[in-house]
């Protein structure tokens, strides 16, 4: 019985991928229009509220890591002069495009009728979206330029800037595209599903506080973030998913469990570790069994922060639509100033009460890993827990050294039992 | 020229601390390359100093501790100068807004040192005046407060205005040895050229202009050079980290004449006179917004990602363009396929490298250029 | 009986072995090349240090005479290589009567003879008293020897050099990968009875007495534990493998007590290691994807100017003004070396830059790490360079100022001797549970 619930929340999420992709094949025949747009500080709800439908780039750039197929896009892509050195989220999305352009469900792609071009925390993103304007000839963008936190505190005159380009470029060109007029009490609507789900996300999240922790908030975290940090943000689908996620997750802390692995139920906790730094998708479950296999559990990541700060009190705010818009984007992980992220890490250390910290730095997103060789040692320093440093890539294969990875994790595991033994 | 030479290779940044030790209480202000308000550096009585890494002559012995193998050079090198005391002089350092890795370096030099004055030069990639010129008048003001604090000099409008009068004959100067040098680019070789702007890094804009100035009126009276008859190329990609000396002079020995480029952009990224009248930092703000030079880390509203770089081509009548971008620099990398398209479409030739500000080996870059420099010959003969 | 405890490094290049007694004295190790087989060279390797063994209880019996001792050693390493020989020999007929050599399978057999005839002599030449070999692994004596005696019998007419050293290639995979079993046991007789015809001055009787209890004496292996690159491949149950960054804190420990920071420079990866004061790791870092700087790149660069391995150190010292290079990328070594030396600069020079750059490279992995707050060990192939010693030496002063650098001849033993501790400790709190 309880096996079974435990997978519904997995297969509503996996079906409400699946209806997005299908409404996206057939959205041009339909006459629906679709947008373009990044995952961190994405208008979903503005963009919904259109009646607009998302692509995500991003998105189809890790499920295509998840399924093999980056490898041949990233080649694809530098077939056609991009260079090795570059994001391989941008050469996996070109060459994936160059290739005809079918999404995870097998099907095509439509083309964009706008790029909403959130240039939020990655300056990648710019490129990125030059790039597409290129390759998709005609299509008209729309850029959101949303400054940087430098100092951890957003200042008022970034939010009136963001907002003040919501108003004159973004709405204008959505107006545009879809033939709509901005409704924005239909935006409130939205917002207000937005703050309902957000509350269960929150509460999801932190129930890794608990030991055991009943989720693995890094490797099962990517999972929980889907909804929210994509195209399913405003949408009475999202709460829906929120609150059966909730349910399964409040059911294995009251019989006092542990995550749900690939492999099924995993195994006695033995060690608890924060993460910064986004997966690798083409060995996700490789890497991640490197872990639970050994008993360790991610119980806070940063990762599943880059589509918003929620568990720091950032809700959706239905009373002031484009400021909290504004906020949301200004907001995100990626967004932040170096000395802030440290200071959330080591927050995370604390709350959640970890033996150890991973930094997965990985060689596509410069915005991440510039300086994590400097919060590791600002991290050690500062809480004495020792962290562990992995190389690693988004969706390039060849940066996938399992062995080399392995042993790594192996040390560094070995190295807290020995800590540990001396401490007993 | 030897003096040009000397101040673009002294990794000690002595001319900066000679300045500071002309007069009580002077205090100088770092940046990294592209764009930043010298003006308001200049107004409030301080001296703007370009930091532009630590090129081939610093040997990087902390600086990789703090980078993973695959991000490009300058900041290991920037990091270098300042952990071996060289940039004890700066009593402050801005970083504009060029790509994620000099973005996140801001946040590592506040952390190294949490004394020192940091700042974040966030440039606006929205270019109406009501959007992105409000957001930067409000960062230009909080610049002029942060400085005058740090000065100690309040910086009223006139101040302004002068400071602005003088790098507006600066980047005059500039304009004329371009100028210059795309007509007569044997009289005004690359190698010296590039020595002359980098001086541009560390001296006073003032001193700077005359020596721009001595040097145009002198480099005609060498009567031994004359035109060797090369092809004509513009450079692109190197508006950050700073190709090697070595690496220009290879660009010519192999036979060509780099009639336009961008190096040292950030001296030259206004390309009109700011306006001297009226409200000052509404003239840097309409500058900015509306005469900014194009490079890969601005956003290209129109969508003509090559146009510039056409233009460029033929307003100095190239024959080709070298794409020398720095290894692992997403900005130039994310962009040369862009351009590459671009010059495609219009027939222009091109060839690309990958370039290191510590590259030591010129052999493959000089073999690729002197192919690239024959074979466009031979086309534009054709 | 006597209760031993082994430790096995399966490292890229080599693999290595210690075995200790109930005391934690060492008393035996071994190395050999790691080929590509890891359960072979740590079957190998393991076998090396039990023979090694029964020459410390030798010694042991008759005192310090290390000149007696180590004249049998080299006698019994001569009869080995002569088993090794023999099997060469079987091997390299069998390929010669196959199918790929039935056109010229007489001519190939004769020249084969020929060799083989020349190669016992010039083995028992290696391991004659007071020569030198510069090689321990047969497989490196054999296959000059081979080549040398190749060279000068081969003949473009009829059987070429290639087809010679295609058959030697082919044999020696299959010698090598088969071990030795009981070399002691079987072959230390004849090694005593040359040992005594070479009329050193030692106690004959007492010897063979010693030789004999060493022989008979019964080792019993207690706990084996497994490390290095190749752990994983190791047949052993998991709690008998320790990660190498382990291993390599304790062992350096041992070796050197007041340690607080290791740094190994192997073949494929430089690791950085900070331990605390009882050999426990505390944080450590390795290189990253890029195997720049680690010791295979001074491999190619040996191959690049026609040194052997060992001559870059001493070749680099000679240097008076060192070059400076940027870049110690592998995939690079090659041209940037041969443009520098077009320009005119020095061997030596360049050698001197080279040597500084793989330092810097690790004094970052250093601060990475946490920098160096006590004595630190140098281990690792690359701490058998000289002029990596110094530059690192120099690097220590200028940024940490002055720090104890500890380097010991065995220092490649290190992981090893960390694994042997800990199968000595998991045996200890197994009889205690």
């Amino acid at each position: 019985m309880s096996a079974i619930r435990k997978e519904d929340s997995m297969l509503l999420q996996k079906q409400m991928i699946s209806d997005h992709y299908d409404r996206l094949a057939s959205a041009h025949d339909e006459g629906q229009k679709v947008v373009y747009t990044f995952v961190p500080g994405n208008l979903n709800e503005l963009v919904r509220s259109f009646g607009l439908l998302p692509v995500l780039p991003e998105i189809n750039a890790l499920q295509s890591g998840l399924r093999k197929k980056s490898g041949e896009y990233i080649a694809e892509a530098e077939k056609h002069g991009h260079s090795e050195d570059v994001c391989t989220y941008v050469k996996c999305d070109i060459g994936m495009l160059k290739k005809g352009n079918i999404g995870p469900t097998g099907r095509q792609l439509p083309k964009p009728d706008l790029l909403l071009l959130s240039y939020t925390g990655c300056f990648t993103f710019l490129k990125w979206f030059e790039l597409l304007r290129e390759e998709y000839g005609d299509v008209p963008v729309a850029m959101l330029h949303v400054p940087y936190q430098a100092n951890g505190r957003i200042e008022p005159h970034q939010r009136d800037y963001v907002v003040q380009q919501m108003r004159t470029e973004i709405i204008p060109k959505l107006e545009q595209v879809s033939g709509r007029k901005f409704d924005e009490d239909r935006l409130r609507d939205m917002l207000r599903l937005s703050a309902a789900a957000e509350d269960d996300l929150v509460w999801t999240l932190e129930s890794a506080k608990k030991t055991p922790s009943p989720i693995d908030a890094y490797f099962g975290g990517v999972h929980y973030i889907g909804p929210i940090f994509s195209a399913f943000r405003g949408m009475q689908s999202a709460v829906d998913y929120y609150t059966a996620l909730r349910a399964e997750v409040q059911e294995r802390l009251d019989n006092g469990q542990g995550p749900v692995t690939p492999e099924g139920p995993m195994g006695k906790e033995k060690y608890r570790l924060v993460v910064e730094g986004p997966p690798n998708w083409t060995s996700f479950r490789e890497f991640w069994k490197m872990f639970y296999d050994e008993g360790a559990v991610f119980v806070s990541s940063t990762y599943t922060k880059v589509g918003g700060l929620y568990d720091r009190g950032f809700r959706h705010d239905p009373d002031h639509p484009l400021e909290t818009l504004a906020d949301y984007c200004l907001g995100c992980y990626t967004n932040l100033g170096l000395p802030t992220r440290v200071d959330l890490l080591e927050q995370y250390i604390a709350d959640y009460n970890a033996d150890g910290f991973l930094v997965n730095s990985v060689k596509s997103c410069n915005s991440f890993s510039v300086g994590q060789l400097m919060m590791l040692r600002q991290l050690e320093t500062r809480t004495g827990v020792p962290g562990l440093f992995i190389e690693n890539d988004l969706v390039d294969p060849r940066y996938f050294s399992a062995a080399n990875i392995k042993n790594r994790i192996e040390s560094y595991l070995q190295m807290l039992d020995q800590k540990r033994g001396v401490a007993a | 020229m030897q003096r040009a030479q000397n101040l673009s290779e002294d990794i000690d940044f002595a001319a900066v601390t000679e300045w500071k030790a002309r007069g009580v209480g002077r205090k100088a202000i770092g940046h990294m390359p592209t764009y930043v308000p010298r003006e308001l550096i200049h107004a409030a009585g301080m001296l703007a100093v370009g930091i532009t890494g630590g090129g081939d002559k610093l040997e990087i012995i902390r600086g990789d501790a703090y980078f993973q193998s695959y991000i490009c050079r300058i900041p290991r090198s920037t990091i270098e100068l300042a952990l071996s005391h060289r940039l004890d002089m700066l009593d402050g350092m801005l970083f504009p807004s060029i790509c994620d890795v000099i973005r996140n370096l801001s946040g590592m030099w506040s952390m190294i040192f949490p004394d020192r004055y940091v700042h974040y030069v966030d440039v606006p990639q929205n270019f109406d005046t009501e959007v992105g010129g409000r957001f930067w008048r409000r960062e230009l003001e909080t610049l002029r407060h942060d400085f005058a604090q740090l000065s100690g000099v309040a910086i009223d409008d006139e101040a302004l205005r002068a400071s602005i009068a003088v790098y507006n004959e600066n980047r005059h100067v500039i304009r004329d040895l371009y100028r210059a040098r795309s007509e007569r680019p044997w009289i005004f070789p690359m190698s010296e050229v590039y020595y002359l702007l980098r001086a541009g890094n560390v001296l006073p804009p003032e001193e700077h202009t005359s020596l721009l100035r001595e040097y145009l009126a002198l480099a005609p009276l060498e009567t031994s050079r004359r035109d060797q008859d090369r092809s004509r190329v513009v450079l692109a990609g190197m508006f950050c980290e700073q190709p090697p000396h070595g690496l220009v002079m290879t660009l010519e020995r192999a036979g060509c004449y780099v009639v336009n480029d961008d190096f040292l952009l950030g001296l030259r990224w206004l390309q009109d006179d700011v306006a001297t009248t009226g409200d000052p930092l509404d003239a840097l703000v309409d500058a900015y917004l509306n005469h900014s030079a194009m490079s890969a880390s601005r956003y290209a509203p129109d969508g003509d990602r090559g146009r510039w770089l056409i233009d460029s081509v033929e307003r100095n009548r190239a024959e080709g363009v070298i794409f020398a971008a720095a290894s692992f620099c997403d900005p130039a990398l994310l962009d040369q396929p862009m351009l590459v398209a671009a010059l495609d479409r219009s027939g222009i030739p091109h060839t690309e490298f990958k370039f290191a500000e510590d590259t030591g080996q010129f052999a493959v870059i000089r073999e690729q250029a002197g192919t690239f420099s024959d074979s466009i010959r031979l086309w534009s003969e054709a | 009986m006597i209760d031993v405890f082994v430790g096995i490094d399966l490292g890229s290049t080599t693999t290595k072995a210690i075995v200790l007694d109930g005391d934690g004295q060492v008393i035996g190790r071994g190395i050999t090349n790691s080929r590509s087989n890891y359960d072979v060279a740590a079957l190998i390797v393991r076998e090396e240090a039990l023979v090694r063994t029964r020459f410390t209880l030798v010694e042991r019996s008759i005192g310090a005479d290390a000149f007696v001792v180590a004249a049998l050693e080299r006698n019994l390493k001569l009869e080995q290589h002569l088993e090794l020989l023999a099997r060469l020999r079987e091997a390299m007929s069998m390929i010669a009567a196959g199918p790929k050599h039935r056109a010229h399978a007489s001519d190939l057999r004769e020249r084969l003879d020929e060799i083989d005839a020349g190669m016992e002599p010039l083995a028992r030449e290696h391991f004659a008293p007071g020569a030198t070999r510069r090689s321990d692994f047969f497989r490196d004596l054999a296959a000059a020897d081979y080549m040398h005696l190749a060279e000068k019998l081969a003949d473009p007419k009829g059987i070429a050099f290639d087809v010679l050293c295609g058959v030697f290639d082919a044999a020696i995979l299959a010698v090598e990968n088969l071990p030795i079993e009981r070399a002691f046991e079987r072959h230390i007789g004849a090694a005593l009875e040359t040992t005594l015809s070479e009329h050193l001055s030692c106690d004959a009787a007492q010897l063979r007495r010693a030789v004999e209890d060493a022989r008979n004496e019964d080792l019993v292996e207690r706990a084996t534990v497994g490390t290095g690159y190749g752990r994983a491949r190791l047949p052993f149950p998991k709690e008998q493998i320790r990660s190498e960054i382990l291993c390599h804190g304790l062992g350096a420990h041992a070796m050197f007590p007041a340690t607080r920071t290791v740094l190994d420079i192997g073949g494929q990866d430089t690791k950085a290691i900070q331990v605390d004061a009882n050999g426990i790791v505390t944080s450590f870092q390795m290189n990253d994807r890029c195997a720049a700087g680690c010791g295979r790149y001074l491999g190619y660069i040996a191959d690049e100017m026609n040194l052997a391995l060992h001559e870059l150190g001493p070749l680099a010292q000679e240097s008076r003004t060192r070059v400076k290079i940027n870049s110690t990328c592998t995939v690079f070594a090659g041209a940037e070396l041969r443009e520098r030396l077009s320009l005119g600069q020095k061997r030596e020079d360049i050698l001197a830059g080279l040597h500084r750059a793989i330092i810097l490279r690790a004094m970052s992995l250093l601060a990475r790490s946490g920098g160096i707050t006590d004595q630190l060990t140098f281990t690792g192939g690359v701490a058998k360079n000289p002029a990596a010693v110094a530059a690192l030496r120099d690097l220590i002063q200028e940024n940490y100022g002055v720090r104890t650098l500890n380097t010991s001849p065995d220092s490649i033993y290190t992981g090893s001797l960390g694994a042997a501790l800990f199968a000595q400790r998991a045996a200890e709190r197994k009889a205690a549970a």
